[in-house]
């Protein structure tokens, strides 16, 4: 009942919906850093949005499998061969034992998600498995996945349900959800947004800005339009979410992400709306962007959108599932 | 009764939304301590009330972070957002808060050795303060102080106000690596690192204790609202206590 890393990869790591409750104490919630690609490999497999998924970035690992099981990939295409075949992308697949996954060459996005049905077997801390890599806890003994690491599986089933396991037939997001890759990154107005000069405010919705190499888990940082405030001012630490747009004193604003801090003491100009954070996670570094401002009532009506098409998915998959 | 003074004491306070998943209640009063003591006080009412939709309550010096999963909020119509019911919600819960019961708080003892190679700017502090050190030490153990908020890293609390005398700024140039346990002094108010981090306070010394372990059932030593108060012990009582020899 287990997989054998045979290479690691650059960064793969296992994660869930993130560690939430701790944040009063500074624990931050990490998670997956596409939350709609990690909830649409559990759908395709099975599982429960909650259940673990590798979140494999950019430099793919090596796998072989010691056990029969279902998975799915989703997310970045990462040229996934299963022995030399190509491993289909959002698509229920079985695994024999013995067969070796490996993901290749990145042809789009930067993370896919891997999941496997019934899920990979690691002890919670503080309620999630998520690694929180700068912590060294979740995951597999706090570390992201290294050569010779062997993963235990909860409870590996096989077969495939005949119409569950495919993605394109089942309930689609409204296309104004998920958006063209190249559409402008949508965010609301930030707590700090009048803090900001106009010329600011202008900016932030008109000029590009280029994900830095210096980005990671925590935050892509941004280089362009200097964001300046109208008056030098110390802001309060206050809480921060997934999607924060804070911009410290040399105008570079920096998204917060997966791993970012609990709270932050940055001018917030914006933040990033929740189906788009997907889009940002899967851009490169040297990647440019645009941003668009839209109104917390319509941000929040996209987000109610999509949880509508992800119930409706999870809804026909378990129809399906009884049907079996 | 003077209706000045009643409207005086009555906090005024905002709600204001940062994006679809959290609501910042913003204090506005000019005095940070009694802001954060509001704050708190907040953070404490809204964990009481038990919000289904509710699942992290954050405070901070001066606001209260409220995270919610926009979903599960009933909504009473086909036009009503999320973040207005929550707004509706928090603002009614708030308006009869304060002033409240609040629990009574934990008392935490924290032995500190002072000074020597666990609290480098110990003199530096005590002599920025024209103070010595021994008074700095007095000073800093003299009363009880307040967990002001867990902010910045796991289980990493900032404690204060503490007497005015200890007003140094932090220093001009941050450390890139500060040793778990080692206990800041800046602005009146005190951190203890919880893990070896990058950072600007003053070090006035450090103490034994674990204040953050992922693996144990109560991970975080300290929770905002606690109280706290400082020890003085000797360097081999410091050895005696060590929790962490290896470092975390």
């Amino acid at each position: 009942m287990t997989i054998e890393v045979i290479k690691p990869g650059a960064l793969t790591t296992l994660q869930d919906l993130g560690r939430t409750g701790f944040q009063h104490l500074g624990v931050p919630v990490n998670g997956a850093m596409d939350e709609r690609a990690h909830r649409l490999a559990n759908a395709l497999v099975g599982n429960p949005r909650t259940t673990a998924t590798l979140e494999v970035t950019l430099m793919g690992p090596t796998l072989r499998f010691h056990v029969d099981c279902v998975i799915a990939i989703t997310g970045a295409d990462l040229d996934v061969k299963l022995d030399d075949t190509p491993c289909p992308l959002a698509q229920a697949t079985n695994v024999r034992a013995g067969r070796v996954l490996a993901f290749g060459k990145r042809r789009s996005g930067v993370r896919a998600y891997l999941a496997v049905r019934g899920g990979f077997a690691a002890a919670p801390v503080m309620n999630s498995v998520s690694l929180f890599t700068r912590g060294s806890y979740g995951g597999f003994s706090g570390k992201p996945l290294a050569k010779g690491t062997v993963i235990e599986l909860v409870a590996p089933q096989t077969h495939v349900q005949k119409d569950s396991g495919t993605i394109h037939r089942w309930p689609a997001f409204d296309p104004a959800v998920l958006s063209s890759d190249d559409a402008p990154i949508r965010v609301t107005k930030g707590c700090q947004w009048l803090f900001f000069s106009d010329r600011a405010q202008h900016a932030l919705q008109h000029e590009p800005f280029r994900i830095t190499p210096q980005s990671d888990r925590m935050g892509l940082r941004l280089a362009g339009a200097e964001l300046a405030l109208t008056d030098a001012r110390q802001v309060d630490s206050e809480a921060v979410s997934f999607g924060t747009l804070q911009v410290p004193p040399d105008g570079n604003p920096i998204v917060l992400m997966a791993d970012r801090q609990t709270t932050g003491g940055y001018p917030k100009i914006a933040q990033v709306c929740a189906v788009d954070l997907p889009r940002l996670a899967q851009k490169m570094p040297g990647e440019s962007l645009h941003f668009s401002l839209i109104d917390i009532d319509d941000a929040q009506r996209l987000l109610l959108s999509q949880e509508r098409t992800f119930a409706a998915i999870e809804a026909h998959r378990d129809g399906n599932d009884r049907l079996e | 009764m003077n209706p000045d003074i009643a409207e005086d004491a009555a906090p005024a306070w905002d709600l204001i939304p940062s994006g679809e998943t959290l609501i910042i209640v913003e204090i506005r009063t000019g005095d940070r301590s009694a802001a954060n003591l509001i704050a708190r006080a907040f953070a404490e009412k809204i964990a009481g009330a038990s919000l289904p939709f509710v699942y992290d309550i954050v405070p901070a010096m001066t606001t209260v972070g409220v995270h919610y999963t926009p979903q599960h909020v009933p909504l009473g119509g086909p036009d009503v957002l999320p973040h207005r019911v929550v707004t509706d919600q928090l603002g009614k819960l708030l308006a009869d808060a304060l002033p409240g019961k609040r629990a009574v708080p934990r008392v935490i003892e924290i032995p500190v050795c002072y000074g020597g190679e666990h609290g480098p700017d110990l003199d530096a502090v005590a002599s920025l303060c024209g103070l010595s050190t021994s008074d700095v030490v007095r000073l800093h153990t003299a009363s009880l102080a307040d967990v002001m908020l867990i902010g910045f890293a796991p289980g990493l609390p900032y404690i204060g106000t503490l007497d005015g005398q200890l007003a140094v700024p932090r220093r001009a140039t941050p450390r890139t690596a500060v040793a778990p346990g080692s206990i800041g002094l800046a602005n009146r108010q005190s951190v203890i690192y919880p893990a070896t981090l990058p950072g600007g306070w003053n070090l006035i010394g450090k103490t034994p204790l674990q204040m953050f372990d992922p693996s144990r059932a109560d991970p975080c030593l300290l929770r905002p609202g606690d109280q706290v108060r400082f020890m003085s012990i000797t360097s081999s009582q410091f050895d005696a206590l060590n929790e962490h020899p290896g470092g975390l």
